[in-house]
């Protein structure tokens, strides 16, 4: 799919480098650098290699749960399983994934050379690549309770005081504990970097109001980061105090609270999962519009709807705690809250819709993820729905209802846009096309992988079924729907090794890519594949929100028509 | 289309962005910001609540002195960046020093207030609710005004050094506010802790 | 229902008008043809606004219907007959204290079935002696949290009798998943004949004599409870009736002979990391200790 009009002025001449042939010069270069390019390919890569390992802690785990009263792990075991599953997923993928792809994505779509502090974009890659690395360390370090080996058992919101030291004694808590931090300096880090870059380092022209969303997206998350992830650093410090220096902040026998744990955990929590949903949303901001041939549908709408999600995302936690006993009034108000989000996420859906409406669409694999996303994160938003209404939480939250929910929009919207992400932009990143034949078999496989698991996993939930048990009775009926559950598993993992084969294979093997694939709008590509080292061979400058479309229909630029927040009198256009 | 890669409506000319330096320091004054928050609420919460031990009012008077010392240095801070930009680096290196110093005096009256409460108050970490609370709040402030502190020094040293000039005013400006954000936080510790707590 | 009339109502119509959307404007251009782009429509203020105003009367009215079922549920005036009973969690097992009927027993729970038109609820206090756990019976009501150094309150009000099961819902260590509860809604006439019998302390069959003093001469005593004897420990359940009940390990097994011995001879072999250790007594006395447990019914 090359680009219908050669776009050549931009095209870089330079002569790419020799090729540097001894592997201790490119694994120096590598670990060294500075790039933004290649510290997002690191996250990404570093990211997969933990999607992979969390990935098998799932399997076991729905191997054991196949079938009630199951041997096939200890109790011991199946309880660090969930809990690795849990933390790796969020912070040792999730966040490196889409932190990864931010770092790769923004310089080159606002005209720039390089993030604002490259220095500290190499040093949040490498603290949190070491946070990982402590936390499975802990499967052979450590001592406890449970001998040889002792990775964390205490779920990954590891509440008080489960995490006290005469409930865990042992160190496996603290590795959740410091992995976590560390991880959570690199995500202030970059968080840091983006800000910076996007105030500081657009290409001239580039007004905010003319960013591409994905940077718009990226803005709003590294903001939420700065306010969301402090409270989970100062509730780690308190449970580090704690265990060590014998401070009482969670301990119930000094009159300590428990629920102030909750809370704090909460704070963060709930916006961490915000942080993670928007750069999915921004991936779809830029896909979408693509694969439909039409602009984004109300540019200034989608900025407003954004910025309210991050907003109201910081005042929704306690519907994590409807259980707890907060009283009437504090579950109303989460329940406010709640529901409230759901108008600019649902506007968000709407504007996509609109998008699509009236366009040319091209099923690439790309788009078919993005599709899959479209559907499947409306579904997720309605099952928050009813979460949010408390009455119907009491009987469904800390069931395996919740975790249908959770996974319906980690799984079924942020993992299929990651998807979609990688077949759009790898092209840009290796010069090279993934194979849309292996992409199609990844697509369908993983697709009826996911239903299977996660469709019928709402059941058990429904059914009484609580989260975080390593075994089930026979007698609760909860048999035939956790082996369908389980059996989606088995598809879905075959699907990812399929996707990550297909990576590899194409790198040396798929097609040239070009500058262009896609025929797109954006500044990344209008830079060769890969680009070089500096990104632009001259800084641009743009008119508009879609640069290469002013440049590709000179005839009908985009600043003619481009929608903002003040009303436009069309008769002086 | 000879310029840039794009229909250039309006170049280069006339564009400008805020300093790097400032944003970056801003978002890391927002992130520690939240984590101070956190602690307070943790003491805001936990007032009243300790089961056993020494209370605030038995055992806390107000720092008055250290806090005059750490908020004017605020002001000396602001002198120095001022000076600088006037590349008046003499002028900066005093106000410099006296920032340290004032600072100095600050961590050295914390350091004694809790000597006492320690040795002859029987007041720790471990002691209660309230033990708990303070040390890791104002331990938290100190930490931040030690690190400060030692940027302040470096940044005397190298005024002193005479390799400081005009064009690093910016920098010298972003270390400037680290610190008016920590003496800010030090209001907000000063009213919750020895005011409001007692 | 009304939840799920109007977020089913909201998928059917936006998921359809997806997959409308998606087949009617999908590329139609053969693979290689030049394409032309369609219309680009940059976004419409009318439509946004209508898009925004129309789900936000549903949150509005959404919100407004879940707030009085919160408020009529949490404030629900207390029967001056309602029956009190305090829960209080522990890992891995539930204890239940009957303040006004001077009834304590652990892991299964006896409830007077409520006639609709006297009602008599149940009330819960409850709290927690350790870490955190849930009380959760999904037929009988939604789940309430039972948190150390924090009492939480909630009623349950069955209307048919019979056996409720559920279990603790909130992680609370290695044997979170075996910590089963048994509700038993009984008739009037059964309760009461239940709260009599719990009541007595416990039966002194002089034929487990032997067992008894096994019971006394070991560590059994200091966490576990036996009215009518020396046995007053609080930190296991209590076993003054153990025997008149159908399971054993918070509903986990169920209650014989064979498990009981096994279950004292070496809790983890049902229950591991249960916290009760091994009393590593010889087959004779474990015989004996087995057969003087039988009797307390």
């Amino acid at each position: 799919m090359a680009t219908q009009t050669p776009v050549t002025e931009v095209l870089d001449r330079t002569v790419p480098k020799a090729p540097r042939h001894h592997w201790l010069e490119v694994l120096h270069g590598w670990v060294t650098t500075v790039d933004h390019k290649r510290i997002g390919l690191m996250y990404i890569g570093y990211a997969l290699i933990f999607l992979v390992i969390a990935g098998f802690e799932a399997l076991l785990m729905r191997v054991q749960l196949a079938v009630p009263n199951n041997h096939f792990v200890s109790p011991e075991v199946f309880n660090r399983l969930f809990t690795m599953h849990g933390t790796t997923m969020v912070f040792f993928v999730g966040m490196p994934i889409l932190f990864g792809f931010g770092n790769y994505l923004i310089p080159l779509m606002i005209g720039a050379r390089d993030m604002a502090f490259p220095r500290l974009n190499a040093f949040s890659f490498w603290i949190s690549a070491f946070g990982g690395l402590l936390l499975y360390f802990s499967y052979f370090g450590g001592s406890g309770l449970y001998g040889a080996g002792s990775a964390p058992d205490v779920g990954w919101f590891a509440y008080a005081p489960l995490t006290a030291q005469v409930f865990s004694p042992g160190h496996s808590t603290d590795y959740w504990t410091l992995a976590i931090l560390l991880s959570g300096i690199g995500t202030v880090g970059t968080a840091l970097n983006i800000v910076a870059t996007t105030i500081c380092m657009r290409c001239p022209g580039m007004k905010l109001n003319k960013m591409p969303l994905l940077v718009w997206l990226y803005l709003v998350t590294s903001c939420m980061v700065f306010v969301a992830v402090s409270p989970l650093t100062a509730a780690q410090i308190m449970l580090m105090l704690d265990r060590y220096v014998g401070s009482h902040f969670f301990d119930t026998q000094a009159g300590g609270s428990a629920v102030l744990w909750m809370h704090f955990f909460w704070i963060f929590g709930h916006p961490e999962v915000y942080i993670l949903v928007l750069p999915a949303f921004a991936f779809a901001n830029e896909i979408i519009p693509v694969f439909s041939r039409k602009a984004i549908f109300g540019y200034p709408a989608m900025v407003a709807a954004s910025v309210g999600i991050g907003f109201i995302s910081l005042s929704v936690w306690a519907h994590h705690m409807f259980a707890v006993g907060m009283g009437a009034n504090a579950d109303t108000f989460f329940v406010l809250a709640t529901m409230a989000i759901s108008v600019p996420t649902g506007i968000k859906i709407f504007n996509w819709l609109a998008t699509l409406w009236g366009g040319k669409i091209r099923f690439t694999i790309s788009m078919m993820f993005a599709v899959g996303f479209l559907f499947q994160f409306l579904i997720a938003g309605l099952t928050g729905i009813m979460l949010s209404v408390a009455p119907f939480d009491w009987q469904l939250t800390g069931s395996y209802f919740v975790v249908a929910h959770f996974h319906y929009v980690l799984v079924g919207a942020i993992l299929f846009m990651i998807f979609s992400a990688f077949y759009y932009w790898y092209p840009k990143m290796t010069g090279r096309m993934l194979s849309e034949k292996l992409g199609k078999w990844h697509f369908w496989l993983f697709l009826i992988g996911f239903h299977l698991t996660f469709d019928f996993m709402h059941i058990p939930g429904l059914l009484g079924m609580p989260r975080r048990v390593y075994t089930y009775e026979a007698d609760r009926g909860w048999m035939i729907w956790n082996m369908i559950v389980s059996s989606g598993a088995i598809f879905q993992a075959i699907a990812t090794l399929l996707f990550v084969y297909n990576m590899v294979r194409s790198y040396f093997k798929g097609d040239i890519a070009g500058p262009d694939p896609w025929d797109a709008w954006t500044l990344e590509w209008s830079t060769t594949s890969p680009p070089p080292d500096y990104n632009f061979a001259k800084i641009p400058s743009v008119a508009s929100r879609r640069p290469l479309w002013d440049l590709k229909h000179p005839e009908d630029p985009d600043s003619n028509y481009e929608m903002t927040l003040e009303p436009v009198d069309e008769e002086t256009k | 289309m000879t310029e840039g890669a794009v229909i250039p409506n309006s170049p280069n000319e006339g564009w400008e962005l805020p300093s790097r330096g400032v944003v970056g320091m801003a978002c890391l004054i927002v992130a520690e910001a939240a984590i101070f928050v956190i602690f307070v609420v943790a003491y805001v919460f936990y007032i009243g609540k300790s089961v056993s031990g020494p209370m605030p009012k038995d055992v806390l008077t107000l720092p008055v002195f250290a806090t005059i010392c750490l908020l004017s240095s605020s002001l000396t801070v602001h002198a120095a960046v001022s000076a600088l930009r006037h590349n008046k680096r003499n002028l900066c290196s005093l106000w410099l020093a006296a920032t340290v110093l004032l600072g100095g005096i600050f961590i050295a009256s914390t350091a004694l207030e809790w000597y006492q409460l320690i040795y002859h108050d029987g007041l720790t970490i471990q002691t209660n609710l309230f033990g708990t609370t303070f040390y890791s709040l104002v331990g938290l402030h100190a930490t931040h005004v030690v690190v400060g502190l030692i940027m302040l020094s470096l940044a005397l040293a190298f005024s002193l050094s005479g390799a400081m000039s005009s064009k690093h005013s910016e920098k010298l400006e972003v270390l400037s506010l680290y610190w008016h954000f920590v003496d800010a936080v030090w209001v907000v510790v000063f009213l919750v802790v020895y005011v409001l707590g007692r | 229902m009304l939840v799920l009339t109007i977020t089913g109502a909201i998928f059917l119509i936006v998921a359809g008008m997806l997959l409308y959307v998606l087949i009617r404007f999908r590329s139609r251009t053969a693979p290689g043809a030049i394409e032309q782009e369609p219309p680009q429509i940059y976004g419409s203020n009318q439509i946004e606004l209508s898009w925004t105003v129309i789900p936000t009367l549903i949150v509005v009215m959404l919100f407004l219907a879940t707030a009085r079922v919160i408020y009529t549920t949490e404030h629900a005036p207390k029967p001056t007959d309602a029956v009190d009973v305090t829960v209080i969690g522990h890992q891995f097992w539930w204890e239940y204290r009957y303040p006004t009927l001077g009834v304590v027993t652990a892991n299964e729970l006896h409830v007077p079935v409520s006639d609709p038109k006297h009602p008599q609820p149940t009330y819960l206090t409850m709290s927690s002696a350790d870490t955190d756990h849930s009380f959760w019976v999904p037929r009988l009501a939604g789940k309430m949290d039972i948190i150390p150094n924090k009492v939480n309150t909630m009623w349950i009000d069955p209307e048919a009798a019979g056996l409720y099961l559920g279990q603790c819902a909130q992680y609370c260590g290695v044997q979170h998943a075996k910590m089963l509860i048994r509700v038993y809604a009984d008739t009037p006439p059964e309760f009461a004949a239940w709260v009599a019998h719990e009541r007595q302390p416990a039966v002194a069959d002089p034929g487990a004599a032997e067992g008894r003093e096994v019971f006394q001469h070991n560590a059994c005593i200091s966490c576990h409870t036996i009215r009518g004897t020396v046995a007053t420990g609080r930190f296991g359940p209590d076993l003054t009736h153990v025997a008149s009940r159908d399971t054993i390990a918070s509903g986990s097994v169920p209650n014989t002979p064979a498990n009981l011995r096994s279950f004292v001879d070496d809790p983890a072999h049902f229950k591991p990391g249960a916290l009760m250790p091994p009393m590593h007594l010889d087959s004779h006395d474990l015989d004996a200790v087995t057969a003087y447990l039988i009797t307390l019914k």
